[in-house]
């Protein structure tokens, strides 16, 4: 099996447009006359449902953010009666109150349908297994890939998360293929297994799917040696409506929006404006389908960046790449935005694992300085002093680059760079101080 | 072949090099040699020592980016044109030396120099066919 639903999932641009265009309007329309919230935000920003005609229009209408969903906490932005809604899920905020979402059966359905959509990316089949390790609940993990997985008729393991000794037993006796959990969760399967005295012979899996947590490129690395599989990556948040809103496929080389049912933009998080194609910004989302919980132009806060190529996978949707961070991460150094993940990746395109680095910003008379000190790793050093120049050149050359400013790179000794639990610091911004 | 030098990477910060040396006496590794090639920012600390695997271990222990490569070391008498005399061997048949350091006071009436080429096997048959002395690793260590 390719694809799940071929019709939408390799349509061209021009129909997804025109497709896009229709169902924005019907929302639009529907939010005005059933969400007082929404109404009044659009009343405010002097545009009404008629002024917008095609997905170009979408400038017009205001973002929502998470201060609107605690403005109108619990149920104010719900477009539908509460007999119509068949599932809420919450998600608790680390700052503030729980985020409260509606779906009504046809919401649950497109939701099943796009994760079926991403499980047959994935490599996953009529006749898999699926593991389903992500927390059942509130927590859209579980039974979002579960109702997916059941509608795609795979013989669904609800096993939830926790009790690692019987999901090892699960993994080992009953051979699923395909396994649904957060990353860090599948490298402590892998642990586990083989602190149990398993082997990859001891089981089958093929591909896994792992999300609700930012992971790098060399975790990938590391699940897809520890458990013989493909690592895939899927996105979602339940504001929008949970896992499966985006999903990698087998070439891994970002993940297919679900864009008949949601619209991506990516903007200059100060600015608000769209950046042009391929430039890191915030993803916002509009949900073109919902009907118990719709969202305008919702903020994620998520950095990211899209492509709407087609994929070799034969898949027109656009794609985003991996997470590169949080908005509340971002630097604003002469007029640049630059994201701390900017750097790692560019110290991983050069050594076989990112080292440690700290940003230090600082204003010296009315100029920013940024000075990008990285800690030396085995993988770097050289008995060379020539190689080291050089490649503390390449580093800043590269950074020069892709940040678009003249970096200072100083190469640090290891652990010089304060660590709090485990976790590095990665940026003092002296011009607060 | 060769004899085992041990690298470090050090930031050029004041008392950088007294702390490798501190991990390395309290471990009992004897420095036989030591030489530093810096730069304004940082420093690569070579090293010559009695247990070239122990002084890994316990450096990169003790939180040291640390590196092993292989270098000759050859005794020539300790006068003067003895060292010119046995690079010469090693010009003439384009072999360059990426660095060198020398060390004395350890064994009579000669000077112990360290070489870093690319091809150690090439250079120490060349060296050994001219009559120069070129210590095996094992004599080295025990320094
Ligand atoms: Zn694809």
């Amino acid at each position: 099996m390719r694809y799940w639903n071929e019709h939408f999932e390799c349509m061209s641009r021009d129909e997804m447009k025109v497709l896009q265009s229709r169902r924005l309007q019907k929302l639009v329309d529907r939010v005005y006359n059933r969400v007082p919230h929404y109404r009044a935000k659009m009343m405010e920003a002097g545009v009404e449902p008629g002024d917008i005609k095609s997905v170009e229009d979408i400038v017009k209408l205001p973002f929502t953010t998470k201060q609107d969903m605690r403005d109108t906490y619990p149920f104010g932005m719900f477009a539908v009666d509460m007999d119509e809604i068949t599932r809420i899920h919450a998600s608790s905020g680390t700052t503030g109150k729980q985020t409260v979402v509606g779906y009504t059966a046809r919401d649950i359905d497109n939701w099943a349908e796009c994760m079926a959509r991403s499980l047959v990316g994935a490599g996953a089949s009529r006749k898999s297994m699926v593991h389903v390790a992500y927390g059942y609940g509130l927590f859209t993990g579980g039974l979002g890939v579960h109702y997916g997985a059941e509608k795609m008729g795979c013989a669904v393991i609800p096993v939830s998360s926790g009790n690692t000794a019987r999901q090892i037993t699960i993994l080992k006796d009953f051979k699923p293929d395909i396994l649904c959990c957060t990353p860090s969760y599948a490298l402590y399967l892998a642990e586990e297994l083989y602190a149990s005295g398993c082997s990859l012979d001891d089981i089958n899996l093929k591909a896994g799917v792992f999300g609700a947590e930012p992971w790098s490129e060399e975790m990938r690395k590391e699940i897809e040696e520890k458990l013989g599989l493909k690592a895939i990556d899927i996105y979602g948040l339940s504001e929008i409506m949970g896992p499966a809103v985006s999903c990698e496929c087998l070439e891994q080389k970002g993940m297919h929006i679900q864009e008949d049912h949601f619209l991506i933009e990516i903007i200059d998080p100060e600015t608000g404006e769209h950046v042009p194609e391929g430039e890191l910004g915030e993803v916002v989302f509009t949900t073109l389908t919902k009907e118990g919980f719709p969202l305008i132009r919702y903020r994620t806060r998520d950095i990211s960046c899209i492509d709407t190529s087609q994929c070799a996978c034969g898949r027109t949707t656009a794609r985003m790449m991996k997470l590169c961070g949080r908005t509340d991460d971002m630097l604003i150094i002469r007029g640049v935005n630059v994201f701390p993940s900017q750097i790692e990746s560019v110290l991983l395109e050069l050594g076989e694992t990112a080292p440690h680095y700290l940003i230090i910003v600082d204003r010296v008379g009315n100029h920013d300085t940024i000075e990008v000190q990285v800690e030396m790793t085995e993988s770097f050093f050289s008995d060379s002093v020539k190689y080291i120049e050089s490649l503390e050149h390449r580093i800043k050359s590269k950074l020069d680059s892709v940040l678009g400013l003249n970096v200072r790179v100083r190469l640090v000794e290891p652990k010089t760079l304060a660590r709090s639990e485990g976790k590095a610091k990665r940026v003092i911004d002296k011009r607060k101080m | 072949m060769g004899v085992r030098q041990i690298s470090v990477f050090l930031e050029n910060k004041a008392g950088r090099l007294s702390d490798v040396t501190k991990v390395l006496g309290d471990n009992n590794v004897d420095i036989s040699a030591l030489s530093i090639a810096d730069t304004a920012h940082f420093g690569i600390l070579r090293l010559i020592v009695n247990n070239p695997d122990l002084a890994e271990k316990v450096l990169k222990e003790n939180g040291y980016t640390v590196s092993i490569s292989n270098v000759i070391a050859i005794a020539i008498d300790d006068n003067p044109g003895a060292l010119a005399k046995a690079l010469e061997v090693l010009t003439d048949e384009d072999i360059t030396i990426e660095y060198i350091y020398a060390f004395t006071g350890k064994t009579e009436n000669k000077a112990l120099v360290v070489l870093k080429v690319e091809d150690i096997d090439k250079a120490t048959a060349l060296l050994r066919s001219r009559n120069i002395r070129v210590l095996d690793d094992s004599e080295v260590y025990s320094l």
